[in-house]
């Protein structure tokens, strides 16, 4: 497991190593860090920590300007939020936000210093017509995909296709589940709504609760299968279980029990597996012990080990070596073989790989 | 050292291999590319930019162009760009790989360097003071800006104006200035001796050629300058040259919709934006005469000193 030594990793695990880094590792650091999304969130931590001087002059820029363009999304998804809310306030169900807006709504760690692609929200399956046109009515609109798209989206996926809007080009993915209809795990929506969280500041606002939160991020971690912000995605893992435990001593044992009862132990033992590897986050033995049931087999482990200790790792040539790009492949088809069954899997990658390419080059977000 | 100082030989060797560093304004580079083009390109026109040992070990920004790994260079040979390994545009035909290497630069500070409000405007000094010149394409502003450089007034840059956030001051970031269309024919009359590069034709902004910038404005690169004014140049057959005062809220209204980053910077991009108007005498100019119009912003910049 060399890869675990990529400086950015170790950056995050000991920022004061900074003080000792030559101008080359900066350099490094830099890249790998604008690479895999973290540059304003390394600028925050080195700020949390009165680092910043330490980093060299001409270096500095970089931070700053990152932190100037993560400062602003955050605003944007603030007024966002409330954008989305006005829009579906004749839902007659409150909508819960998922993922990085969710960070930002209830001011969670895990927003300090972090970039938005999309605002993600969850709305019952029953409501997913009304919420749609309610949207398009405010104006975010299905844009930039192909008809294919389109219609896996709607047929397989556990989303809409995304909407942008039509002046802000701001991107809301719709969904009524965490996982697709055909995946392998089934984690009730209706379970994760109940424990839903109201927010004191932004009322008519939820967010799930902070074990569905973490449970949530695994499970989308290891079932996406392109993981451009993979280490990102473990920096907001650990950022949320601190935030958590620090509220809650007894919070692990919840947090085993939540993933048992919602079939979603297997992508918490991963999680915390490759979150001790990349970031040393402290999970306490009892946990690995609790998660055994879960636990997939020693050769299964292994290959897992191989696979994501790479593809976790950002997509930056020094952080890659000659079975990265193999390591990328296997969990984009491992991620897919979780989410639909054998046919469809097979169908959907012979569409993906010889006639999409064909007909659209240009697809923002494949599904 | 300066990059006209490598010998032919040694550039390749660097641009093909790890990269050759080298400084344009505030930023500094590694440029890496295996085409004779590109090579050309940096020797015609960037003889008198900073390079330093390939061993240099800290750059903002890793670039490269180089021909895309697709089937497609066995057919028509093409070249694409990439930013540290990410590649923002599609590839372009290989002819046109330097004017892609400078879109790409542009590219580069426009995203990233936000510790600057950038807008899209070039931008010239004289006596201390400078001329910002926003313009849609076709408005002339590059022939403009050459005749003016080529005239005693120095090049802060033809494509970005950067404005300190923290002091007001305009960042000058020389570089080759883009000549498209007739206007390489016009620049190279108004002064044969100043060097323009080879033309690359049928790019997306009709044919295009880059003129070295001025030596004075690449030495003096580091020197700030105080933002005089925001003139909006029109080049019109026949017409007369005209200088007319314009609304500074109008100005400020369509410099907010032409800078690169207004909406990333929140209110701290109204407030460097407002202070930047302030300072500014904002005029729109019309002229057809490249001689009689740099005869007006000579005047100007004459007024403003002995005032």
């Amino acid at each position: 497991m060399h890869l675990s030594r990529v400086l950015l990793a170790c950056t995050l695990r000991a920022p004061d190593s900074i003080t000792r880094l030559s101008l080359a590792k900066w350099d490094t650091l830099v890249r790998q860090a604008r690479a895999a999304g973290l540059l304003a969130r390394l600028a925050h931590l080195f700020r949390q920590l009165d680092l910043f001087k330490a980093i060299p002059a001409n270096v500095q820029w970089h931070f700053e300007a990152a932190e100037t363009l993560a400062d602003r999304q955050r605003t944007a998804v603030q007024w966002e939020l409330q954008q989305i809310h006005k829009a579906l306030d004749d839902l007659g169900s409150p909508f819960i936000v998922l993922k990085g807006g969710a960070y930002v709504a209830a001011n969670l760690s895990a927003a300090n210093g972090r970039l938005f692609n999309d605002i993600d929200i969850l709305v019952p399956r029953d409501k997913l017509g009304d919420a749609e046109s309610s949207l398009m009515l405010a104006g975010w609109h299905a844009t930039g995909l192909s008809e294919y798209d389109k219609r896996y989206y709607r047929r397989w996926m556990h989303e809409i296709p995304p909407l942008q809007h039509i002046q802000r080009d701001t991107v809301i993915d719709v969904h009524h589940a965490i996982l697709p209809d055909t995946a392998r795990y089934h984690p009730d929506s209706a379970k994760l709504r109940s424990r839903a969280i109201e927010l004191p500041d932004l009322p008519g606002i939820r967010v799930l609760a902070a074990e569905d939160r973490i449970l949530h991020s695994a499970t989308h971690l290891f079932h996406d299968g392109e993981l451009p912000h993979g280490l990102r995605d473990l920096t907001d893992l650990d950022l949320l279980l601190r935030d958590a435990l620090e509220a809650d001593t007894h919070f692990w044992t919840l947090l085993v029990a939540r993933a048992t009862e919602l079939q979603l132990s297997r992508p918490l033992f991963y999680a915390l597996r490759y979150l001790r590897h990349f970031l040393d986050t402290p999970v306490p033995g009892e946990v690995d012990t609790a998660l055994q049931p879960a636990t997939p087999n020693r050769f299964t482990v292994a290959l897992m080990d191989r696979v994501f200790t790479r593809a976790l790792a950002p997509t930056h040539d020094s952080c890659a070596d000659v079975y990265t790009p193999l390591a990328r492949q296997a969990a984009f088809i491992r991620a897919h073989w979780l989410r639909m069954p054998a046919h469809l899997l097979i169908l959907h990658l012979i569409h993906k790989a010889f006639i999409s390419p064909h007909l659209d080059n240009s697809t923002p977000k494949p599904a | 050292m300066k990059l006209l100082q490598l010998s032919h030989h040694e550039l390749r060797r660097q641009l093909s291999g790890a990269g050759i560093w080298m400084r344009t304004g505030p930023f500094s580079l590694r440029v890496q590319s295996r085409f004779p083009y590109v090579a050309e390109g940096l020797t015609e026109l960037y003889g008198q930019f900073e390079v330093r040992s390939a061993q240099e070990s800290f750059a903002d920004f890793h670039v490269s162009v180089n021909p895309p790994t697709n089937l497609r260079r066995w057919v028509r040979p093409q070249a694409a760009f990439s930013f540290d390994g990410m590649q923002p545009f599609k590839p372009l035909p290989q002819d046109q790989a330097f004017p892609m290497l400078e879109w790409g630069l542009n590219w580069c500070v426009s995203t990233q360097a936000h510790q600057y409000l950038i807008i899209h405007a070039a931008v010239v000094e004289k006596n201390g003071l400078a001329a910002i010149l926003p313009a849609p394409p076709g408005s002339g502003k590059s022939t403009l800006t050459a005749g003016l450089v080529l005239s005693g007034w120095r090049l802060l840059s033809d494509e970005l104006t950067l404005i300190n956030r923290k002091t007001g001051l305009i960042q000058p970031l020389p570089r080759p200035v883009s000549l498209k269309n007739q206007s390489i024919e016009v620049v190279r009359e108004f002064d044969p001796a100043t060097y323009i590069n080879r033309a690359s034709l049928d790019t997306i902004k009709g044919t295009v050629a880059h003129m070295r910038p001025p030596r004075d404005s690449v030495l003096r690169q580091h020197e700030t300058a105080r933002p005089g004014w925001v003139i909006f140049p029109k080049w019109e057959a026949g017409a007369r040259t005209r200088l007319t005062p314009r609304s500074k809220a109008q100005t400020f209204m369509f410099l907010a919709q032409n800078a690169f980053n207004y909406s990333h910077l929140g209110a701290d991009g109204f407030r460097v934006g407002s202070a930047l108007i302030d300072q500014s005498d904002c005029y729109d100019f019309r002229y057809s005469q490249l001689h009689e119009a740099i005869a007006e912003f000579d005047r100007l910049a004459e007024t403003a000193h002995t005032t």
